[in-house]
This record gives structure tokens, sequence and C-alpha cells, in this order.
């Protein structure tokens, strides 16, 4: 344990290997295009976006291609100057083919971005940032894709005090919000301003991994004279970036089951969306690409890349190279991130990182083979949110889903995957949840 | 002297509440019809749902005040449905044998994978793993989930890891409806004869890359039996509201995907290629 001032953290959790020192000291850099760039018309939670162009029409990387359908949508912008090939049917991290924009670049083009109109923090009103917001296109790029004009309308009669800024990055091998911290520190610093405005909270902290010591120092550094804003460095633990452990860890407030961080006066936003709207904003752009960290021990030319939506895996993974005996891609990292099964899939705004693992990490399956619980209490030990997975996982087999919801809190867990990382009987406790959660919903579903 | 006080103060609360509960018997008794547990005894206990009630009681009661012909039950033999409405005096209510059916042919000889899935062998945890292996993302992944859920032992997993529903046996109580994780089952009556075996909403020759015998939205069935088919998110639909006793419209059909289901199994047009693969193909590192 380490002492104050570094006290500050969550109970239980857990300390997966890092692995981010291959990619950590890299600077971001710039991805090329894709012969084809193929950008989904649902990246994010809520309803697709609606295609506003047609087939052969040129495009101006930047330029808004698809506009929200509703509150919970965000807009779609051309990640690249060319001409759109065809509206067609792309497969999806969900494991559907889901409509997408596939737009084939122009060889010779500037690729100079498209402008709006900009927005400036100090004039704009808190309604006028939000719709900004919404037609930026910015969803939550730590991973959730959350709409983020969504969490910044508070609900009538929630007021919040903090907006954390979550520069934690629990996740082994990513490393793309680290150097974000690092070079655009500007920018995180120009975004808190619309935050801070659009919600109406009264200070903002940023919230480091001590893993981060020279973001941390960077982000100090930035901040301008006589904002309220504050730099807290946490010990590492995995998953203090889940937004309700980071409150737990700051503020020592806990949200309420079934609730969001401004029912205990927070809200959380990642600090690569924060760089996001800094950057975006003034200037009136849309996002059209993102910071990730292609990295693992099957990836050749690891690092950070700035690269554009749409990307397909295949082309990044050829770009990058691999080593011959990849056998897995994950979106995400490997406690949260999801396993491909296509590299058709393209690189979306919720991609944090692609990291691929040969043979020699993901191992003999059969040496993993699942033994049956013997209730040693190491994943309740784990559990960030105080379940109890060894119960829950004994149910799941028997496919008590109502109950497990019922009186076990099955909704409550985010799959953070600390239970399933540490149970010695290799159980797949965090699959066995999410099949249950399914059932639960659809049963409710069917049931209204 | 003690105990004895107990012993009378105990007793004589039980001789009191054992009144009051003769008395209860008797002033509150519910007259229930006796049918029903007769009926209850002769149906077949399987509570399955299939006839629409939650189990084989409140059926019973049902077919008992009327609410429901016998015939619903289609767990029951020909002979148990008529026993009921020879007991019961009532008409047996000739139900239209219902039974499940798959939208799915890409089994492992047609159909390729396009990454191996490695985890609970379970189509519900592969299709929460980026929609599994297969190499079609509506396409049946093959790892039983509908054969568990069966209660009556009609689904059996094929060669080519493809269920197959055995139609004497299925009792349409839609288990495998709510199993399958790609919704590639569906109830319908054992007379529709003509079935789209395909779910992919692919439009074009694309879909043959991953599995031959997938609809690929060219529209012959519903030129060759128009009004009856019709095309809907690329793929045809079948009214089966109009004369469906037809094998017109799989004639034409490159693929396959349309057929003719009797009892030998589904029967292909002519233009349909004789499709032979054998194995999955893999070229896709994940």
């Amino acid at each position: 344990m380490r002492s104050s001032p570094h006290s500050k953290t969550f109970a239980h959790g857990v300390h997966p290997p890092e692995c981010k020192d291959d990619t950590s000291a890299l600077p971001i850099r710039q991805f090329p295009f894709a012969p084809v760039q193929v950008v989904p018309l649902l990246q994010h939670l809520g309803k697709p976006a609606i295609a506003e162009v047609a087939e052969g029409q040129e495009v101006v990387r930047g330029q808004r291609i698809a506009r929200p359908d509703g509150f919970m949508s965000v807009a779609m912008h051309a990640p690249v100057s060319g001409v759109v090939q065809r509206i067609g049917l792309a497969p999806a991290i969900s494991g559907r083919m889901e409509p997408a924009i596939f737009v084939r670049p122009f060889p010779g083009s500037t690729q100079e971005p498209a402008q709006g109109r900009p927005v400036d923090a100090r004039t704009a009103t808190p309604e006028q940032i939000i719709a900004a917001v919404q037609e930026a296109g910015i969803v939550g790029l730590g991973g959730a894709s959350f709409p983020t004009h969504v969490k910044l309308k508070l609900p009538d009669g929630k007021r919040g005090d903090t907006l954390l800024i979550n520069g934690a990055e629990c996740e082994p091998y990513l490393t793309a919000d680290h150097r974000v911290m690092l070079e655009h520190a500007a920018d995180v610093m120009a975004g808190i301003p619309f935050l801070l405005k659009a919600t109406g909270t009264e200070r903002a902290i940023v919230c480091i991994e001590s893993n981060k010591q020279d973001a941390a120092a960077v982000m100090r550094a930035a901040i301008p004279p006589g904002q309220p804003v504050s730099v807290e460095v946490l010990p590492v633990k995995y998953p203090q970036g889940a937004e309700k452990m980071l409150i737990t860890a700051i503020l020592g407030r806990e949200v309420p089951s079934g609730g969001l961080p401004i029912d205990v006066g927070t809200l959380c936003v990642n600090v690569a969306t924060c760089a996001e709207i800094g950057q975006l904003l003034p200037r009136g752009a849309g996002i059209h690409e993102r910071v990730l960290t292609v990295g693992g021990p099957g990836i050749r030319k690891k690092g950070n890349y700035r690269v554009p939506i749409g990307t397909p895996l295949r082309f990044l993974l050829e770009s990058v190279g691999y080593e011959p005996d990849l056998t897995r891609v994950f979106l995400g990292g490997p406690m949260m991130g999801q396993a491909v099964s296509s590299l058709d899939i393209p690189v979306t705004k919720g991609t944090t990182g692609v990291i691929g693992f040969t043979a020699r990490e993901t191992g003999n399956v059969a040496e993993q083979r699942e033994h049956p619980c013997i209730r040693c209490g190491y994943c309740l030990e784990a559990c960030p949110i105080f379940l109890n997975p060894s119960m829950l996982g004994l149910l799941a087999r028997n496919e008590q889903h109502q109950r497990m919801a019922d009186d076990f809190h099955l909704m409550d867990c985010f799959e953070c995957g600390s239970c399933t990382f540490v149970c010695p009987a290799h159980i797949p406790l965090v699959q066995h949840f999410r099949i249950s959660k399914r059932a639960v919903r659809r049963a409710k579903a069917a049931g209204k | 002297m003690l105990f004895l006080t107990a012993i009378a103060a105990i007793g004589g609360l039980a001789v009191v509440l054992a009144t009051l509960v003769a008395v209860a018997n008797k002033k509150l008794y519910v007259a229930e019809d006796p049918r029903i547990d007769a009926v209850e005894e002769m149906l077949p206990h399987a509570n399955c749902g299939a006839c629409g009630f939650p189990g084989c009681r409140p059926f019973a009661e049902a077919v008992v005040t009327g609410k429901a012909k016998p015939g619903k039950c289609t767990v029951s033999s020909d002979e148990g449905r008529a026993t009921i409405a020879s007991f019961l005096g009532v008409d047996v209510g000739a139900e239209e044998k219902r039974v499940a059916r798959l939208a799915c042919a890409g089994g492992d000889n047609v159909a390729r994978d396009r990454a191996s899935y490695e985890g609970l062998a379970s189509c519900s945890a592969a299709a929460l793993v980026a929609g599994g292996g297969k190499g079609c993302f509506w396409g049946c992944l093959g790892l039983a989930d509908c054969e568990r859920a069966c209660t009556f032992d009609a689904i059996v997993m094929d060669g080519q890891r493809l269920p197959v529903v055995d139609e004497q046996k299925c009792t349409a109580c839609g288990d495998c409806v709510v199993a399958c994780p790609k919704d590639l089952f569906s109830v319908h009556e054992a007379s529709h004869r003509l079935w789209v075996a395909c779910k992919s909403q692919e439009a074009g020759d694309g879909i043959l890359e991953d599995c031959q015998v997938g609809c690929t939205a060219c529209g012959r069935c519903a030129m060759d039996a128009p009004g009856l088919i019709t095309m809907r998110g690329n793929l045809p639909v079948v009214d089966y509201q109009k004369n469906h006793q037809t094998k017109t419209p799989i004639q034409r059909c490159p693929t396959g995907a349309i057929v003719w289901l009797d009892a030998d199994g589904p029967q292909k047009g002519a233009a349909a290629k004789k499709i032979i693969r054998k194995g999955a193909r893999k070229d896709a590192p994940t």
C-alpha cells in the first residue's frame, strides 16, 4: 500500500500486468487512409444516424455525411476527402451487419479538414454547447461510446458540482489517453470550459493513475491561471477508469444501484473526449479520426496512431504488420475489450485500441479447462461493486437469470472482468453474466 | 401440577383451532368442477405452454369451461385428445399441426467460418463475441442451444452442425424460438411447405463467399410468383394467406435458398446448384 498523498482509491479491484511500456513513450502518429473507409451509421449507444449523402457524391474530409436521428444520436463526418462508393452493410463489433457509408479517398486531395461555425466557450450558452457537441458527433471515447451531449444535458432538477476528467486508463496495453494528455494538454484544458459551462459544474478534476506521472506533471503545468481545475494522482488499480469507481476513489461518493453519476452531483468525461471537444468546437469541426493504441505481442509496429474513423482492421493490421502466429485481435483492452470475428470490422469512435495476441498468449485452451467453483471467494474480493460473482456464476449455470437480477444485483455488473481474471477455476463468469443480462432484458422487453 | 396446566392449555387451544378449521372447511368450501382434475390427469403434464396457457392445469380449466378446445394441446396424441373430447362431450377442435422451422441452411458443408470461436460451448455465448465465428452474420452458430432447450427431443444436430426438427415430435412450444440468439426459429403451420431457409439481408453475390446456399436477393422467386412472394429487406417473404401450394417459386432459385419441404426433406429447384464442399474454410486470423 502507498501512503498519502496517493491513498485515494476504491476498495477491491485487481492488478493485471500493465504491459504499457512498449507504446507509452511513442508519440502519436497520423495513420494513412485505407483504400475504402467504412463509416458505420451506428457507432454510439442510441439510434443510428441518417445518411445524407448519395452514392457517387463527392465529400470533403470532416464534412457531415449523416445527421443525428433524434436526441439519442450523433452526426457522422467523412473521414477522408473522396467519393461515396456506396451505402451498404458492413460488419460491426456487435456481431450484426450495420448500414455504413463507404468512402473512397481521392489520391490527389490535400485532405484539408472542413470547418464550420466556431463555438466559443465564453459566449456560447449551455444549450448551444450541447447542440454543438451533438453536431460534432462526439461520443465517449473511453470505449462505451455514449453520446456526450446526452450526458451533458442534466436531467431536470439535477445539479452537478464536480466534473471528473477521466485519464485513469487502467486497461493493460492501452496508452492512447496517456499520449493525448502529454501531447494535447492544451486541447484538454480548452475542452474543460465547454464542459463546465454546459453542465454548470464548479470545478474539474483531472484523474490520472500514478503510472503516468509525466502526464500528471504536463497537465498541472497546462492549467490556465484562474481556472478551477486540479489534477489528482491515483494509485494504479483496475478498474479505476470505470466512472463509478473513479467517483468513489476521488470524492468518496457512491453512485446508487441503477443510478447515474449525476445522482451524486458528479459528471465523468474521458480525457480524450475532452481533448476532442477542446480541439473541434472552436473550429466548428466534426470528429473524423481518433487516437488509439495498436499494440500487443502480435503486432510488429506498435504505437499510438491518429486513425481515421472507418479504417478496416484488415488494412490497419496489414499496415503495421503482424506476427505470423497472430491468433486473436481485440478492440479495446484485454480486460473489457471484445475479440473481433471479422477483419472487415472498421475502427469506430469507441475503439480505444487494437490489440493483437499470438498463440503464446492465448495459450492452450485445453489447459484452461473450466473446473467447478469451490467457493474460494477470490472473486468476491475482486469485485469493485461488491457483488457475489461466485453465487451469480452458480445461478447462471442453472439459468436462474431473473433471480440473479432480483436477488443478486446482476444488472449492476458493468463487466469489468475482475472476477474472471482472478478465478482459479477458469470459470468464464463475465460471459455467463452477459448471457444472463441479455436474457433478463429480453424477458423484460417481452413482458411489456 | 404446572405441567398439567400446560397440557390443558395447549390441548384446549388445539381443540379450539381444530374446530375453527373444521368449520372454515365447511363454510368457505369452494366448489370446483371435479372434471378439471380428471382432464388434467388426461393431459401429458409437459407444462410446455404450446397451447398458450401457462401450464396443463390452467389449460384443463379452460377446456372444462369451454374457453379452449382439447385439440389445442399439441403434445397429446390423437387418442388422448379424443378421450378428453368424449369425456367432456365437446368437439376436439381440429388444431392445425404447427412446427418450428429454421431459417438457415448453412451447415458446415456449405458455409464457412470466418473465425474460430473458443469459449463457452453455447450459441448465446458465442453470439456475444462479435456475433460468433460463422462467416454469415445471420447464420446458425451450430452450438446446439436449441437442441438443449427442446423438451421433446424434437431437435437433433446433424453432421453439419445444423439443427434438424423432427416434425412428428415437435409440439410448437416455442422454446427453441427463445433459445436461438440469432432468431432463426419461428413456429409455422406444418402445411406451409414453401420455406425461405435464409435470413441474410445482404444483397448480391457477396453472401456466396460465406455460404453457398444463401439468398442473393435476386428476386426471381418473387417474379415467378407475383403476389405470393414479395421481396422485403433483401429477403423473399411468402404470404401464407394466399394459395401457397405451388412449387413454382423454387424452380429458378440459383442457390436453393427457397425450398419445398416434404417428407424427404427440403427439395430444391432445378436451377439450384448441387453443392458439395467438405469442411470449413478458414483464412482470417482472429
